[in-house]
């Protein structure tokens, strides 16, 4: 795979993993924001195939595997548990309102391709030209982190900034290892898996899911 | 290369636009009425009901409230106007750059607007209470769909180096790849959802309904009589198919008419009357599906677009 169907091919991918993180912070029902992640794997690891078919690069494919099977189907399944009882869950009270939120993930996208674009320029390569949109969709997944108040959200967030970083090692380097991204996917995974299990506690306990009440210890 | 299109084709044109609008637009309604009433199971009025709605409100008395100024009688005029100059000067049927010196799509979104910023001034001119409400509400959705609009347009100037109309309508029939890239199908999406919100459609306003909780558009117009109603009323639906022109020329070409002669022009006519029947009829049918929104995620909703269009711009700039 080459010349131009490779480049609008990783273009479509690159973009796809940058409108769903957008997609996230305008979704407000907790059921589309998990597909909207879902998604995002599957667009993280549609970057990865192109690139290892234009590379002829057989371990990056199956790093494609592991990405889909565990950021677009395991985690979307995890955080489907997670939630339960409650998948019409929705963020009522976000600390930023979805239109002002937006606005800013727009500043931040200017932001991250000003500031990113040396970067494009020093790889020098079709795929490191979209590292400013990497950049984005990290920076975008830190927003929703710190502008979310259900834990649910905030690890969708995690999800968010972690595929972002996985974006920019695969468009930087053009093919991380099939073993440290084993290992990130793996260390996502039990992330989310300790997360959720400290979810239901919380909210077998408390109740309810928001951690601005827990201001203070107890026994 | 202007030197190939005569003066005589391209005013001939430049009438035929004008017609072309001053009629299709009220049809253009008319078809999208009817779409909607089948699909819910209704007879309907016929297609052209919105022309003899037009001719007898013409006759009726021109009745003004006791306190309006100039500005009430402006608005209607304004907004019939900006229209009609640029069904005149913009290139619907051809791609002749002897429209490119006027056909520059960002003086065609403004004169679009400069309709619905005259249209609230004149709502606010009668100091009614729905007047007032009407007006702030459209410009509160406008103040976000505006940006949003201007970004799409950037978004699909870039590729083509200039903002002129006919540039950018041959560069996308020379490059077919131009429509399928990222930074066209986001400006797609931000640029439909913003034509929504500016002719007032569901799922932003119900352009058929007069409860005083939900309606925008509405509620501005609400003083308009007799021959200024009917003015409106035109002035919206070829509004709507103007919109509706610019968004088949931009994303779907085909058809319209790159030489000059007879021949071509009809060719490009019969295309964008098609077009245009096709997308309208495709609205309508969505808006059979959807509910509206509630007036406090319509900013959401334009918000979306805006960011949409930012993606749209961003990815223009670093496409390999």
């Amino acid at each position: 795979m080459s010349g131009q169907p490779f480049a609008s091919g990783l273009t479509l991918a690159v973009g796809a993993v940058l409108v769903c993180a957008v997609a996230v912070l305008w979704l407000s029902s907790l059921a589309s924001v998990i597909r909207a992640v879902s998604l995002q794997g599957i667009a993280l690891g549609t970057v990865a195939i192109v690139l290892g078919l234009h590379l002829h690069d057989p371990a990056l494919i199956a790093t494609a595997a592991v990405v889909i099977v565990v950021k677009g189907l395991a985690i979307p399944m995890l955080l489907r548990h997670v939630t339960g009882d409650q998948p019409l869950e929705r963020e009522t009270r976000p600390l930023v309102n979805v239109p002002a939120s937006l606005v800013a993930s727009a500043a931040v996208i200017f932001i991250a391709f000003a500031r990113t674009r040396g970067i494009a320029r020093y790889v020098g390569t079709t795929a490191g030209s979209l590292v400013p949109v990497g950049f984005a969709a990290l920076l975008v997944g830190y927003f929703v982190l710190v502008s979310k108040r259900r834990p649910v959200f905030q690890m969708v967030g995690i999800l968010l900034v972690d595929n972002g970083i996985s974006l920019v090692a695969f468009l930087v380097t053009a093919g991380v290892p099939f073993l440290i991204e084993l290992g990130v996917s793996l260390d996502v995974l039990l992330a989310v898996v300790v997360l959720g299990v400290l979810a239901v506690r919380l909210r077998t306990d408390f109740g309810d899911l928001d951690l601005d009440d827990l201001q203070e210890l107890h026994d | 290369m202007s030197s190939s299109w005569p003066a005589a084709t391209v005013a001939a044109t430049s009438v035929l636009q004008v017609v072309l609008l001053v009629v299709g637009g009220p049809l253009l309604v008319g078809l999208m009425r009817k779409v909607r009433c089948r699909l819910e199971g209704r007879a309907g009025p016929p297609i052209h009901q919105p022309l003899l709605d037009l001719r007898k409100l013409a006759r009726r008395e021109r009745m003004r409230p006791e306190h309006a100024t100039w500005v009430f009688s402006a608005a209607p005029l304004v907004l019939v106007g900006t229209t009609l100059v640029i069904a005149a000067v913009a290139p619907l049927l051809t791609t002749s750059p002897a429209f490119g010196q006027y056909g520059d799509l960002f003086a065609i979104v403004y004169l679009l607007l400069l309709g619905s910023v005259a249209l609230a001034l004149g709502a606010l001119d009668t100091a009614t209470a729905f007047g007032g409400m009407g007006a702030s509400r459209a410009m509160t959705i406008g103040a976000v769909a505006e940006p949003a609009l201007l970004l799409s347009v950037l978004a699909l100037s870039i590729p083509a180096h200039s903002s002129d109309l006919p540039a950018i309508i041959t560069g996308s029939l020379t490059h077919p790849i131009w429509l399928a890239t990222p930074q066209r199908l986001l400006a797609l999406v931000a640029f439909v959802i913003v034509i929504v919100a500016e002719s007032g459609r569901l799922p932003v306003d119900n352009p058929s309904t007069h409860l005083e909780l939900t309606m925008v558009h509405e509620a501005m117009i609400l003083e308009y009589a007799g021959a200024d109603l009917a003015l409106v009323r035109l002035g919206e639906s070829m509004r709507l198919a103007l919109m509706i022109c610019l968004l088949a020329d931009l994303f779907v070409p085909w058809g319209i008419a790159t030489a000059p002669g007879p021949a071509h022009v009809g060719l490009g006519l019969v295309a964008i009357v098609a077009k245009v029947a096709v997308l309208g009829a495709g609205l309508a049918a969505f808006e059979v599906t959807v509910a509206r929104l509630r007036l406090f995620r319509v900013p959401e909703l334009m918000a979306g677009a805006f960011v949409l269009a930012v993606l749209a711009v961003v990815s223009a700039l670093v496409s390999p």
